[in-house]
């Protein structure tokens, strides 16, 4: 007899209760076909402006293709509760679920269940690494490729092209930090960039202490010090502080002929004031919004089987153009976008 | 007793550390370095301020990188909402909602009776979790801090390169408040004997419960005052990582400084000595090139190798006198 009431009353408890418990539910439907393809993406947690940017791109795919788009967020940043979401949107008979997952590996069963019932999943931001088999394909910001080449790029321009840097990065054993090193490092053997010398790599942790306590020993030891490059938001705001402190940047109080050029990679509500106050002439990151509107044009491709994914093959993506259908149909969305006074005003994440 | 030697032993400790890295680096002792020192300080210095009567009470507390956490949003939070508000009152404020969660502690170990590492590992994660809360997981940015505030660390008296922050006054006034409640009134007496044999005081009539309660209260305040110093030097605060391992630090500060770790012995001066070593050694580190991966080895074997220096000091002082 249990088992026969268990599903009655937690059906009646979802249905009596996800109209009061979605207050962050929001939902844009479009004029087109009566037929229409209902998606839905389930962030990492509700209320953090980077998954609002990737929201906005999905609401952008949503007008554009016709189909209908909501969103539905857990308060914490927990797989279990993105768990019971996901449930509740099989239930709701969504077509298409796009998620940052919390886990790796937490969600494989019920994303099963999802598939077989034929929705199509697709990871945005984040990827179930290791358990690849689960999704359909994934949408991650950028390749390490991508993100190393431009920010040696910007570091140069900033530095006219020539002069002494030093990195701040996370810890020693983050792998993204040193994916992206490495490959500064090798953007630094080319001819391009011959003038350039990285002096020293340094760890801040991602701790604001131990970060700006690095960036000090860094104007301490190197004297001539002409840039610092920190692609870690905790470092470069950590930095930023230092240099406004020390005044040591372009146009500061102490900037001698090395004014210390500093950037790197963080979020623009971050660094607001620290390129209005000229601290950071302009720094990078990736467009979430890009990662939504590319996750959304594929989820509702997919679905509409005007797409099938072949790993290897490349896609033609409307306003954004090709790109790679990577290993195990990840996908990169790119480029990177530099912020600085002009265009820093425009973005709220 | 030999309370002024004590702490010459941890000044010595700082000359032979400054004098090594000197030697290894002259740079070491540029202005960059000593303003480095002394933006290191404050924050440190006043939750060890703090902690060091919990631990004069025989008792410890783990909780305060939280507290600085919470109240660093909590200060941020308040900036957002209004953003003129003086700034006394905002290190006021943060100060207060520390001291409320210091209470919690304080009423857990004095009324509960529950040991005091059990409570405030409890409230370590417990503060970090509320802190999450207060802050729905987003971080404060320095949009939402006025410049005037986020400009204090900048600020202060200037001898040549070298800037004496106005934070480092706050350090000087709880400094001056805490020596002359331990040392020159009724309630620091006590404080020492809870610390000593707390069944003792209490047969002597001393509230120990009341007494407990008031250190944890305060180690609450001087971390609040912590967390709006955080929020000001960094001008952002993360509810992950603003304040994490800050305990460890704050800890290490006060039993580098000679205090006793299970209570009844130690003095104000001898825990800020034990911060401006930290800071010392912090900066040192960074400035020698130290390996990062070997840092973290040295920083903790440095500490070790302090505390070790200065009881085997001790004892034989103590044979000297016998």
């Amino acid at each position: 007899m249990k088992k026969l009431f268990l599903p009655l009353i937690a059906g009646a408890l979802v249905a009596g209760c996800s109209p009061v418990s979605s207050p962050n539910s929001k939902t844009t439907s479009s004029t087109g076909g009566d037929q229409q393809i209902k998606m839905v993406y389930i962030a990492k947690s509700s209320g953090n402006p980077y998954f609002n940017q990737i929201e906005s791109g999905f609401k952008k795919a949503a007008a554009q293709f016709h189909f209908e788009y909501s969103t539905q967020s857990p308060t914490s940043a927990d797989a279990t509760s993105q768990l019971e979401i996901i449930k509740d949107q099989i239930q709701r008979g969504v077509d298409v679920i796009a998620i940052s997952p919390n886990s790796p590996d937490a969600l494989d069963q019920v994303l099963d269940q999802a598939r077989s019932k034929g929705i199509v999943v697709i990871c945005v931001d984040d990827d179930l690494t290791g358990n690849e088999s689960h999704r359909d394909a994934a949408v991650l910001p950028c390749d390490t490729k991508t993100v190393g080449d431009s920010q040696i790029a910007l570091m140069s321009k900033l530095m006219g092209g020539s002069g002494d840097f030093a990195i701040l990065s996370a810890t020693t054993d983050a792998p993204n930090q040193n994916a992206w090193i490495a490959e500064i490092k090798s953007q630094l053997a080319t001819p391009q960039y011959s003038k350039l010398k990285l002096v020293t790599t340094v760890y801040g942790n991602d701790e604001s202490q131990k970060s700006a306590t690095e960036a000090e020993a860094l104007l301490t030891d190197y004297p001539h010090l002409k840039g610092i490059l920190s692609p870690t938001s905790v470092g470069l705001a950590s930095a930023a502080q230092v240099l406004a402190t020390s005044g040591e940047y372009p146009g500061g109080p102490h900037a001698s002929t090395d004014a210390i050029q500093l950037t790197g990679l963080s979020t623009p509500n971050q660094m607001k004031k620290a390129v209005q106050n000229g601290v950071v002439a302009s720094f990078q990151l990736w467009d979430p919004s890009i990662s939504g509107y590319l996750a959304g044009y594929l989820g509702y491709m997919i679905k509409e089987k005007k797409l099938t994914l072949s790993e290897g093959g490349s896609i033609e993506v409307p306003n954004l153009g090709t790109v790679e259908d990577g290993k195990n149909n990840l996908i990169y969305a790119g480029p990177m976008l530099t912020f600085d006074k002009s265009n820093i005003g425009n973005y709220n994440f | 007793m030999n309370g002024v030697r004590r702490e010459l032993i941890s000044a010595s400790l700082i000359v032979i550390l400054c004098l090594f890295a000197w030697i290894r680096e002259p740079r070491f002792f540029e202005p960059q370095s000593l303003n480095s020192i002394l933006l290191y300080l404050p924050m440190v210095a006043i939750a060890a301020v703090g902690q060091l009567p919990v631990i004069l009470t025989g008792g410890i507390d783990i909780s305060v990188g939280s507290i600085l956490g919470f109240t660093g949003i909590a200060v941020g939070l308040m900036f957002q909402s209004n953003s003129h508000l003086p700034i006394v009152a905002a290190f006021l404020f943060s100060g207060l909602a520390g001291g409320l969660l210091g209470a919690v502690n304080g009423a857990l170990v004095s009324w509960g009776r529950l040991p005091a590492i059990v409570v405030t590992i409890g409230t370590l994660s417990a503060f970090r979790g509320l802190t999450f809360l207060l802050s729905r997981g987003n971080q404060v940015d320095s949009t939402m801090l006025p410049s005037s505030f986020t400009n204090l660390v900048q600020q202060g008296i200037h001898i040549g390169s070298v800037t004496l922050n106005e934070p480092l006054l706050l350090v000087f006034l709880f400094a001056f408040v805490a020596s002359i409640g331990l040392g020159y009134t009724q309630f620091g007496r006590n404080v020492y004997s809870v610390g000593n044999n707390i069944k003792a005081a209490y047969l002597r009539g001393i509230s120990t419960q009341w007494i407990l309660f008031s250190v944890y209260a305060f180690s609450g305040f001087t971390a609040g005052v912590s967390g709006a110093i955080y929020a000001s030097r960094f001008g952002f605060v993360n509810p992950e990582s603003a304040g994490k391992s800050f305990e460890l630090t704050v800890i290490a500060a006060v039993a580098i400084g000679g205090v006793k770790i299970t209570g009844g012995y130690g003095s104000v001066l001898g825990a800020l000595l034990g911060c401006l070593f930290l800071a010392c050694l912090n900066v040192a580190l960074s400035v020698l090139g130290i390996n990062a991966n070997w840092q973290l080895m040295v920083y903790g074997l440095l500490i070790i190798l302090a505390v070790l220096l200065d009881s085997l000091l001790r004892m034989t002082k103590r044979k000297a006198a016998v």
